[in-house]
C-alpha cells in the first residue's frame, strides 16, 4: 500500500482551528525562524481516515484473534478498561495540577498500590516507572542506592541465570554492575550448593523470574533467596510470570525485596503495537526511602505527592503511564481476590492443556506439569525434515493465530515458547492443537512448503537481512517502491 | 465476580480430567506448600455495573477546568477527531510488538511513517520508534555520548527541573557527571559559561531546551556554531510543534534532537502516557537506543517493513547494552502520526501560531494589571514568566476556586503562564477579568 508521503497532494488540507481571535504575535527574528520547508505529507481528513483504515486491517491483536506468545502474557483486554481510562476527568488532568484539584489521580495511586502490594505481598510501590524494563532499572538503581548509602560500594556484581531476558542484564549494565551468571542445572534449575559458593560481599543482588524462564516454578527459592541475603545482597523479582501465581504465592513470602509488574501482561492493560506500557515496582519497608519520586501518601483524609527521604530522584517528568493505572486497577477491581487466582489457575490449566495435548507430537523441554507456559524445542524436528521453528510459526500465521515466542530461552535450540493464557476458551486450544499437529504432519510430507510460508499474509517474510544491511529508516522518494 | 475466564467450571473440570488430574491444586504441586497462601487480602471481586460506577466517582473528584493556563511540560492543545478515534482501533491498541512483520504491516508501516515525520520535522537524518517521554529521552541522548573518557553532561540550566532531575538520576547510574549552565538575565544561556564549561575534557555533550523551561526562546542556531567547534555533541530538547516556526535542531547543527511528543494529540492525562521521541545525525546510529523500523522487500518483492539492526539492543548484546530500552509508547506515536497527518504542515503552523498569539495577548493583557511585570526580555513561546502582585501560590488557589487552573507557581510571585490555540480570547478575557477581581477583593 502507499505512504502518507505517497498520497500527499500540494496544497490539499482539513481546516480545524477558528479564525484567529486576537493579533498575530510579534513576528520573531530570522535567527530564530525554520527557513527549511516542513516536508509533512498534505492530505484532507477521508485520506487520513482511510489509511489508517488499511493500515488497522494490516495489523493483528489479541482482541483479533489468539495470540500465543510465550512471556508476554498476551490476555484479553476488557473494553471497560477503555471506558474508564477515557473519562474526561482523567484524560483532562494536568499532570501539575494542584494536588486538592486532582485527588481522583491521586486516589487511583493509591488504590492500585494497595492492592498490587496485597497480591505481591510487597509493603509499598511506585508507578512512575513507563515500563517494564524501566522498572528493572527503577528496581536496580534503588539497590544501588541501597548498598551506597551503607557504604557497601564493593558490591558490584548481579547473579541472574543465562536464561534470562535480555533486558535483565541490559538493566544491570546501565548501573554499572556486573553480571554473576547463576548456575543451573539441565532442567533449567538452580544449583543451590554452587550458588552459596559464588555468593560473597561483592554481590549486590539477585534477578529472577519465577516460574522460571522455561515455565516451571523454581522450588528452592526460599533457600535461594535467603543465600542472597546472608551474602547482604537484595533479591529482585521480575514479574514478567506473575500470572501463573497471582493468589497462589506471593514474591513478597519468597524473600524478594524490590518486584517488577508488567501491567500490560499480568493486569490486562494494552499493549498498543508494542507500547505504552506501565509497571509498578513494589519493594519491602527497607527499600522504601529508596523508592522514586514523587510517590502518592495519604495524610490526614486526603493524597498528596511526597518526596520519600532517600529518593533515587525523577525517572520520568511527571508519573508514569497514568492512564495505564485506571485501566489495571480497573481490572483488578473487577477480578476480586477470586477472580484473580482463578485467572492463575486456569492460564496454568490452559497451558498444560496444549503441552499435553502436544506431548506426543514434539518435544518439550519438559515433560512435566508446567505454568503458565512451556517451551518446545524443534531441534529433533529440524534435524529430521528440515522445519525450524521459524517455519512452524509462519505455517500458523496461515491458520490465523499468532505464532508462539521464537528462540527464546536462547539456551533451548529451535524454541518455541508457547503463553496461552487463561482468556483463551478451550475451543481455540482445540483450534490450535490441531494447527500445530497438522503442520507437523507437513514438515515431514513437503517440508519445502512450509519453508515458503506462510501464503495468506499482505506479505511474506520480508528480508530483514537486507533490511540491516542497507538501512531505510525514512521515506525518501528515492527509496519508493514500485508495487 | 468478572473474569474473563470463558471456560464454564464444567469445561474446566472436564480439561484437568482429559489431561490426568482432578483439580486445580494438582497443577501447583511444584509449589513449596509452606509457600502457598490461603486467600488474598483484597476484597472480592465486582460487576463491570459496579466498577465503571468507582471509577466514574473517582475521576469526578479531580477538577475539570473551565480553563488552562498551564503548561511546564505538558500542553492543553486541540486534538483533531482523527487521533482521538484510530488509536482506538481495536487491532492497533491490543497488538503486540510487531515481531511478527507479516501481520504487523500496519503497526510497522506506522512507525516508518512517524519515523520519517519527525525526523523531517526535526531536520534529522534518522528517528527511531519512541522513547518512555521526553524527560528520559533526554537523559538516553545524554548516555549515547559517553565514552570511556567523556562522562560529564553540560546542561542548561534554564531546562525542565524535572528534565534535569530525569538526566541526574540516570546520570548517577551510569557513574557520570552533570553541570548546569547559566542563564544570562534575559533568559537565554549564558555562551560565554557554556565556552568556559566545554574547555574540560570530560565533556561529552551539552543538552539546551528549546523553547527553555520559562519560554524563553533560546538562540540554538548560535550555540550551534559555537558548538561546532568542540568535540561534545549538541543535543536539542524541542517542543515539536514549534518547530514548524523555529530553526530545527537540523538548522542548529545539534548532532541529536529529543522531546516530549504530548503536544502532538495526546490528551494531558496526568502526565501519562506521553511520547518521547529521539532523533539524530547518521552518524550516531549505532549508538541510538531502542527500536527502529527500516524498510525491505518480502519474498514476492513487494515492499515491507521489519524491526531492524536489532544488534544494537539489549536482546542481542545482553550485558553488552548501552540501553535496556524495548518498544514502549507505540501507540502515541500512532495518535503523533495521525495528529501530523491531519494537521498537515500549515495545520502544525497554524496551531503554533495562535499559541504564539494566544500567548502574547495574555501577556500582554496581564501586564495591563497593576503589580504584574516581565522577567525576562528575550523573546518567548507560548508560555513566559511574569511576576506578580501577589504570592503566586495564593493566586493559584483562588483562580482554581474559579475553575481556572492558573500559570505554574515558581519561586514567590513568580508564575509560569502559557496559552495555546485552546485559550479562546473570551477565556483570556475572563481570567483577567478574575484576576482583576482577586487584587480588588484583597
Amino acid at each position: 500500500m502507499e505512504l502518507l508521503f505517497e498520497k500527499s497532494v500540494a496544497g490539499r488540507r482539513t481546516h480545524y482551528l477558528p479564525e484567529l481571535d486576537v493579533p498575530e504575535a510579534k513576528a520573531l527574528s530570522a535567527q530564530y525562524l525554520r527557513e527549511e520547508k516542513l516536508d509533512l505529507p498534505e492530505l484532507s481528513e477521508i485520506d487520513v481516515d482511510r489509511h489508517y483504515s488499511e493500515l488497522e486491517r494490516r495489523t493483528y491483536g489479541v482482541n483479533n484473534g489468539v495470540y500465543m506468545l510465550g512471556s508476554c502474557t498476551m490476555k484479553y483486554n476488557p473494553q471497560l478498561n477503555e471506558i474508564t481510562s477515557g473519562l474526561p476527568g482523567f484524560t483532562q488532568a494536568h499532570p501539575l495540577a494542584p494536588e486538592a484539584h486532582v485527588q481522583g489521580s491521586l486516589e487511583v495511586f493509591a488504590k492500585l498500590e494497595s492492592l498490587l502490594c496485597d497480591i505481591t505481598g510487597m509493603d509499598e510501590m511506585t508507578f512512575q516507572p513507563a515500563a517494564g524494563a524501566h522498572g528493572e532499572l527503577t528496581g536496580l538503581m534503588m539497590i544501588k542506592a541501597y548498598h551506597e548509602s551503607r557504604g557497601e560500594t564493593q558490591r558490584t556484581k548481579i547473579l541472574i541465570p543465562n536464561a534470562a531476558h535480555g533486558t535483565n542484564p541490559a538493566s544491570m549494565a546501565m548501573v554499572g554492575y556486573e553480571l554473576l551468571p547463576i548456575p543451573v542445572d539441565e532442567d533449567g534449575f538452580i544449583k543451590v550448593d554452587e550458588l552459596r559458593k559464588i555468593t560473597d560481599d561483592t554481590v549486590a543482588g539477585l534477578m529472577l523470574t519465577n516460574p522460571n524462564t522455561e515455565g516451571q516454578f523454581e522450588k528452592n527459592i526460599s533457600e535461594v533467596s535467603k543465600i542472597v541475603h546472608e551474602a547482604g545482597g537484595l533479591n529482585y523479582y521480575d514479574g514478567a510470570n506473575l500470572n501463573a501465581i497471582m493468589g497462589i504465592v506471593q514474591p513478597g513470602k519468597m524473600g524478594f525485596d524490590v518486584i517488577h509488574l508488567n501491567l500490560h501482561k499480568t493486569f490486562s492493560t494494552p499493549h498498543g503495537g508494542g507500547g505504552p506500557g506501565a509497571c509498578g515496582v513494589g519493594v519491602k519497608d527497607i527499600l522504601k526511602d529508596f523508592l522514586p519520586t514523587p510517590h502518592v501518601v495519604e495524610r490526614n483524609g486526603s493524597f498528596e505527592w511526597n518526596t520519600p527521604e532517600k529518593s533515587i530522584g525523577n525517572i520520568v517528568a511527571f508519573h508514569g503511564n497514568f492512564l495505564n493505572l485506571v485501566r489495571a486497577m480497573s481490572y483488578v477491581l473487577m477480578l476480586g481476590r477470586d477472580g484473580i487466582k482463578r485467572s492463575a489457575q486456569n492460564a496454568v490449566l490452559n497451558a498444560n492443556y496444549l503441552r499435553y495435548h502436544l506431548k506426543d507430537t514434539y518435544t518439550m523441554s519438559h515433560d512435566e506439569i508446567c505454568m503458565h507456559e512451556f517451551v518446545m524445542s524443534l531441534k529433533q524436528l529440524k534435524a529430521e525434515t528440515g522445519v525450524s521453528a521459524l517455519d512452524i510459526a509462519k505455517g500458523l500465521l496461515d491458520y490465523g493465530v499468532h505464532p508462539p515466542t521464537m528462540y527464546f530461552p536462547l539456551t533451548i535450540p529451535e524454541a518455541l515458547m508457547v503463553e496461552p493464557t487463561e482468556t483463551e476458551s478451550r475451543q481455540t486450544l482445540d483450534t490450535i492443537i490441531k494447527a500445530f499437529k497438522e503442520l507437523h504432519d507437513l514438515s515431514c510430507s513437503d517440508p519445502e512448503k512450509l519453508h515458503n510460508a506462510p501464503y495468506t499474509t499482505v506479505v511474506r517474510r520480508p528480508d530483514e537481512v537486507e533490511a540491516a544491511r542497507n538501512p531505510i529508516l525514512k521515506y525518501e522518494k528515492s527509496n519508493a517502491v514500485e508495487e | 465476580m468478572g473474569t474473563f475466564i470463558p471456560n464454564t467450571p464444567q469445561e474446566q473440570q472436564e480439561m484437568l480430567e482429559s489431561i490426568g488430574l482432578s483439580s486445580f491444586e494438582d497443577l501447583y504441586t511444584g509449589i513449596p506448600s509452606e509457600l502457598i497462601i490461603d486467600e488474598l487480602g483484597i476484597e472480592a471481586g465486582k460487576s463491570q455495573l459496579e466498577v465503571e460506577k468507582i471509577l466514574d466517582t473517582i475521576a469526578d473528584k479531580n477538577t475539570k477546568f473551565t480553563s488552562i493556563f498551564r503548561g511546564a511540560g505538558a500542553y492543553n492543545h486541540y486534538i483533531p477527531p482523527m487521533a482521538r478515534k484510530v488509536p482506538q482501533k481495536e487491532s492497533f491498541l491490543t497488538s503486540y510488538t510487531p515481531y511478527q512483520s507479516e501481520v504487523s504491516q500496519g503497526v510497522l508501516q506506522n512507525i516508518f511513517e512517524f519515523q520519517t515525520m519527525m525526523a523531517n520535522l526535526m531536520g534529522m537524518d534518522i528517528s527511531n520508534a519512541s522513547m518512555y517521554d521526553g524527560a528520559s529521552a533526554l537523559a538516553e541522548a545524554a548516555g549515547m555520548c559517553y565514552d570511556k573518557k567523556r562522562k560529564k553532561t553540560l546542561i542548561a540550566s534554564s531546562a525542565h527541573p524535572r528534565y534535569k532531575s530525569v538526566l541526574k538520576t540516570y546520570a548517577h547510574a551510569f557513574g557520570a557527571e552533570v553541570e548546569e549552565i547559566p542563564a544570562l538575565e534575559n533568559g537565554q544561556v549564558d555562551q560565554d559559561a557554556l565556552k568556559a564549561a566545554l574547555e574540560d575534557e570530560k565533556v561529552a555533550s551539552f543538552i539546551v531546551q528549546q523553547p527553555n523551561y520559562f519560554g524563553v526562546i533560546e538562540d540554538a542556531r548560535a550555540l550551534g556554531e559555537l558548538m561546532a567547534d568542540h568535540k561534545a555533541k549538541y543535543i536539542m530538547s524541542v517542543n515539536p510543534l514549534m518547530m514548524s516556526v523555529l530553526a530545527s535542531p537540523g538548522e542548529c547543527q545539534a548532532d541529536i534532537a529529543v522531546g516530549e511528543g504530548q503536544v502532538l494529540g495526546i490528551p494531558l492525562s496526568f502526565g501519562g502516557p506521553y511520547l518521547g521521541f529521539l532523533t539524530c545525525k547518521q552518524n550516531m546510529l549505532r549508538h541510538m537506543p531502542g527500536r527502529v523500523v527500516g524498510q525491505t522487500k518480502d519474498m514476492d518483492n513487494k515492499r515491507s517493513f521489519v524491526l531492524t539492526l536489532q544488534t544494537r539492543e539489549q536482546h542481542i548484546r545482553r550485558e553488552k547494552a548501552t540501553s535496556n530500552i524495548c518498544t514502549n509508547q507505540a501507540l502515541c506515536a500512532l495518535t503523533a502520526s495521525v495528529y501530523l497527518a491531519s494537521m498537515g504542515p500549515e495545520g502544525l503552523k497554524e496551531a503554533a501560531e495562535q499559541s504564539l498569539a494566544h500567548a502574547a495577548y495574555l501577556k500582554s493583557e496581564l501586564l495591563k494589571i497593576e503589580g504584574f511585570e516581565e522577567v525576562h526580555d528575550a523573546p518567548h513561546g507560548y508560555e513566559f514568566v511574569l511576576n506578580g502582585p501577589i504570592d503566586a501560590h495564593e493566586l493559584e488557589t483562588k483562580l482554581a476556586d474559579k475553575g481556572i487552573l492558573s500559570g505554574l507557581p515558581l519561586e514567590g510571585k513568580q508564575m509560569l503562564w502559557c496559552a495555546t490555540e485552546m485559550n479562546s480570547k473570551e477565556d483570556i478575557d475572563e481570567l483577567v477579568t478574575q484576576v482583576q477581581e482577586i487584587m480588588e477583593g484583597r
